[in-house]
């Protein structure tokens, strides 16, 4: 049986583990799980994954969640080259430091913008409060601002001159507001820069398909149903609201 | 090396408890959240983000406990069951790594956060519905704590204490700062505390967590000098 990755590209962390394993030409059969028709919810997916999140990997028997687990698992698995992960101590730790500070950083308030600014109010019927919004922009900002102070600084990438997992899990976060029509690049040349060297090195093609789906978000959530979104709404209200 | 901690910040105690029972020789330097001393300048120099823990091994500076403690497994080759190099063992316990984040975490943090600090940063003592949310939150996060990651194993990864239950047990004793048991009436937790506890050495483990437990202390603790007023500004929006 083939590797199975369980993704739906409207998901951050999906689009990392799609371009990390399209990029090494690891074979594996692409399961869609569409997250706004709550396939997460049905009770095949509930057996990959018991906590009905993507992505999920399943090898053989084995079921592995959480996007930077997977992409490590790969790395290992597959013998991708060494500067996606590498084996040098300190060079593994500044990438670990990453992966680890962004999910209650850029991964939160990058999904909080988009959700804020795309299906939010569809859930609750109205605008939301401007308070709401610049708190949350202020938010976003200030994770900007580290990934650029602190670490980029004047390297190429997050981890020095090449492109490592760390780069594939910043880049997918900080797009997922521009997927909501906020230009977060704009004024920001060192994050520009950064960001086509990215693209660059994954593969301009490839990049591009993977951001697909995100990129053409406003029109696509512009056209859902608000009964689709009442699967949602009470968690999503809770945590980003 | 230097570790910078406060042991009432539960990555801290993560790292410390690993480096105590690996016998890990290192400097403690202490970092007073609640003076707001995360805030000075030198801190500042020394990392940016101004959180706990930070790692200073030479010249090489590292944030973030996660990453500090495998910096620590591996420059320390540390037994096996710590940090396995078996690909599928090593990548049940990313997972548990990665998913505590936003979850086990966030939500202990939470309930610790809105009970111990919510007067001092708003005035008032916590909405209700804020608490019971959070609570609620909480006891899901636990649930799948038992259901998936530890089942009917011993400790998360198996048979052997690895960094899974260290990052995992600091989270859960938050709460019981302010009156929140999270093991109560959840005898799987139990066991698997009480077992992690021998592991680790009860004296230390207790040392590690005697400042959080005395939450009558805590309160008189709060300084309101001008670093916490960063502390409570930030404070401020979380709690909105």
């Amino acid at each position: 049986m083939a590797l199975e990755l369980y993704l739906d590209l409207f998901s951050q962390p999906c689009r990392s583990v799609y371009m990390f394993a399209k990029k090494n030409n690891i074979p594996f059969e692409f399961k869609k799980v569409s997250l706004m028709h709550g396939e997460h919810f049905g009770d095949q997916f509930g057996k990959i994954n018991m906590i009905r999140k993507v992505p999920a990997l399943r090898d053989g028997d084995f079921c592995l969640a959480e996007s930077i687990p997977i992409m490590i698992y790969l790395a290992e698995k597959f013998q991708t080259p060494d500067f996606w992960y590498p084996t040098d101590i300190h060079h593994r730790a500044r990438i670990n430091e990453y992966l680890s500070w962004q999910h209650t950083a850029i991964r939160m308030y990058g999904s909080k913008m988009f959700w804020l600014r795309l299906l939010i109010p569809k859930m609750i019927g109205m605008e939301v409060p401007k308070e709401k919004m610049d708190g949350a922009l202020e938010d976003l900002n200030n994770s900007l601002n580290l990934i650029e102070e602190k670490f980029l600084q004047d390297r190429l990438f997050i981890g020095g001159d090449q492109i490592s997992l760390a780069d594939l899990v910043a880049i997918v976060e900080v797009m997922q507001p521009v997927g909501a029509g906020l230009d977060v690049f704009n004024g920001r040349p060192k994050l520009s820069a950064w960001r086509d060297r990215v693209r660059v090195s994954i593969g301009t093609e490839l990049f591009d398909e993977a951001n697909r789906d995100i990129l053409g978000a406003q029109e696509i959530m512009g056209q859902i149903d608000p009964g689709t979104l009442e699967l949602f709404k009470p968690k999503i209200l809770r945590f980003y609201y | 090396m230097e570790l910078y901690l406060d042991l009432l910040s539960p990555p801290c105690r993560a790292v410390y408890l690993f480096a105590e029972a690996l016998k890990i020789p290192y400097e403690f330097k202490s970092v007073n959240l609640f003076q707001g001393q995360q805030y000075t300048k030198e801190f500042g120099e020394l990392s940016i983000i101004r959180k706990v823990p930070v790692l200073k091994d030479g010249s090489f500076v590292l944030t973030e406990s996660i990453a500090i403690l495998q910096y620590l497994a591996q420059k320390c080759s540390v037994a096996d069951h710590w940090f396995p190099a078996d690909l599928q063992q090593r990548a049940r316990l990313s997972e548990y790594l990665s998913w505590q984040h936003l979850n086990l975490r966030f939500h202990c943090s939470k309930v610790f956060l809105l009970r111990a600090l919510h007067p001092f940063v708003m005035g008032s003592e916590v909405p209700k519905e804020k608490m019971d949310a959070a609570m609620e939150d909480m006891k899901q996060s636990l649930d799948f704590l038992e259901e998936k990651f530890l089942q009917n194993k011993q400790f998360i990864n198996g048979s052997k204490i690895s960094l899974a239950d260290l990052v995992a047990i600091v989270e859960m004793m938050q709460p019981l700062a302010v009156g929140v048991d999270g093991f109560k009436d959840r005898p799987k937790l139990l066991g698997w505390r009480d077992r992690v506890k021998k592991e680790l050495g009860e004296k230390l483990f207790n040392q590690a967590h005697e400042a959080v437990l005395n939450s009558s202390d805590m309160q008189q603790k709060l300084q309101n000098n001008s670093e916490m007023q960063k502390l409570k500004s930030s404070l401020s929006k979380y709690f909105r």
